[in-house]
């Protein structure tokens, strides 16, 4: 075969996989949709982060304005020492409100900020005051089903107190009271 | 009785002996060649039309292999994917599924499969063929290097393909899973790609994926290379190396695919 030829095919040979590999990384992969321009970094401590990591959404409204940079943990006040930063374009009041959601029952954690009502707004290396923690799914439960447990035993006692009462209706009011229980849910 | 218990037995030590030394010595011959490839690249690079005349036979003639493979490849995933997300409510995932399992194993590992089927198989042939008909010793004898002259073009060419490859293969694959799943099924465009750009990191993913496929490029080349190398000058051993060159190449390929994978997820 010609050399020309050869060049010629190796040539569209490696293009095509220089395309694919831009292909990936552009359209597959987080290199459009990760960049944010110039940014600023603020920091918020909370009790409890969950399973916030580095690099999570930062959203307000729903719509990303930043990245988790960072996350440290305060051996002063043990409390977990979270930095973000924002793009420039998004300027927020002093007293903003950071919370850690979680998208969906099991998804990804992420941060996100509720605009306060100052005038002043946060510059670089501020620090967000105002933060509430994780949702853990494990704690609620477990006090969920504590709460049942104490209900049940004061139920108890209330039956033992009056032994001679009706069985059926009994059960019937035992069932009134779990669906109250649920719609009372300590959530 | 006993007597003829110990000399079966040790015949059989003396079997599993003789068996370790020789892979032992086969490991360290292929060790020696790669080391005296990468001596000899630099004077084979001076003529560089070599290694593009390979990565001609060995990347563009596995083009339409690797390309239909992946197609399919792509459309299998997006019918299975899509069958088993269903069940849990979250089809839009699909995307996902598709593109991470593409960009980190299948891509990779599917391809230098391929790669050693396709190419590693020729590259074995034709270099045991060489030392049959006694070309090698006859360039020995011109003073023409056959490291330099023959194995190192050859090895070059395989790396540089094997990631350019797999980067087509993960990139057909997931166009294909796109049309299974979005004009075929029905998943919504937008969720597709979103959840895909959401979910696949260019680091963590696509850069490791290519990791993977440089290893696994240099590892099915130089594997078959040697058995091309080494294989006895007669019918029978080239047909004997060729074959070896496919079973060897296939499983390193998973078991660094393992090792690699182990060292890249850390949590």
């Amino acid at each position: 075969m010609d050399r020309t030829t050869i060049d010629l095919w190796v040539g569209i040979f490696v293009a095509l996989g220089v395309a694919a590999l831009l292909g990936l990384a552009m359209k597959v992969g987080n290199l459009t949709s990760n960049k944010i321009g110039d940014t600023y970094t603020v920091s918020a401590a909370f009790e409890n982060i969950g399973g916030l990591k580095p690099n999570a959404p930062v959203k307000s409204a729903g719509v990303v304005v930043g990245r988790v940079a960072d996350i440290k943990f305060d051996t002063k006040s043990y409390e977990a020492v979270v930095s973000i930063k924002i793009d420039k374009r998004y300027d927020f009041p002093k007293d903003t409100f950071a919370n850690i959601y979680t998208a969906g029952l099991l998804g990804e954690q992420y941060v996100g900020l509720e605009a306060g009502g100052e005038d002043d707004i946060l510059k670089n290396g501020d620090k967000i005051t105002q933060t509430q923690d994780a949702v853990v799914l494990e704690k609620m439960i477990s006090q969920f089903l504590y709460s049942k447990a104490s209900e049940a035993k004061s139920e108890d006692g209330a039956n033992a107190a009056n032994p001679k009462g009706d069985v059926k209706s009994s059960k019937e009011s035992s069932g009134e009271v779990k669906s109250t229980e649920l719609g009372d849910a300590p959530f | 009785m006993t007597s003829t218990l110990l000399i079966s037995m040790a015949r059989l030590l003396r079997g599993i002996g003789c068996r370790m030394i020789e892979r032992t010595w086969r490991l360290g011959a292929g060790a020696r060649l790669f080391f005296l490839t990468l001596i000899y690249s630099g004077e084979s690079f001076r003529r560089f039309h070599l290694t593009l005349r390979e990565i001609y036979f060995t990347g563009v003639m596995s083009l339409l292999i690797i390309i239909v493979s992946a197609f399919f490849v792509g459309m299998v995933l997006g019918l299975q994917g899509y069958n088993t997300l269903q069940k849990y409510g979250s089809s839009e995932a699909i995307g996902v599924l598709v593109a991470l399992s593409l960009v980190r194993e299948l891509g990779p590992v599917v391809t230098a499969l391929l790669f050693a089927g396709r190419a590693g198989t020729a590259i074995t042939a034709e270099i045991g063929l060489m030392k049959t008909t006694e070309q090698l010793s006859a360039m020995e004898m011109m003073a023409v290097n056959p490291i330099a002259r023959v194995i190192a073009p050859r090895f070059w060419a395989g790396v540089i393909s094997m990631p350019i490859l797999a980067a087509l293969f993960s990139m057909v694959g997931v166009l294909g899973g796109y049309l299974v799943a979005v004009p075929l099924i029905g998943v919504d465009d937008g969720a597709f790609w979103s959840q895909m750009q959401a979910n696949v990191d260019v680091r963590d993913d696509i850069i490791n994926g290519v990791i993977k496929s440089v290893v696994f490029g240099v590892a099915c080349t130089m594997i078959a290379l040697f058995e091309g190398f080494d294989a006895p000058p007669t019918a029978e051993g080239v047909s004997h190396a060729t074959t070896r060159t496919v079973v060897i190449s296939s499983l390193t390929v998973l078991g660094l695919d393992f090792v690699l994978t182990s060292f890249m997820i850390t949590v």
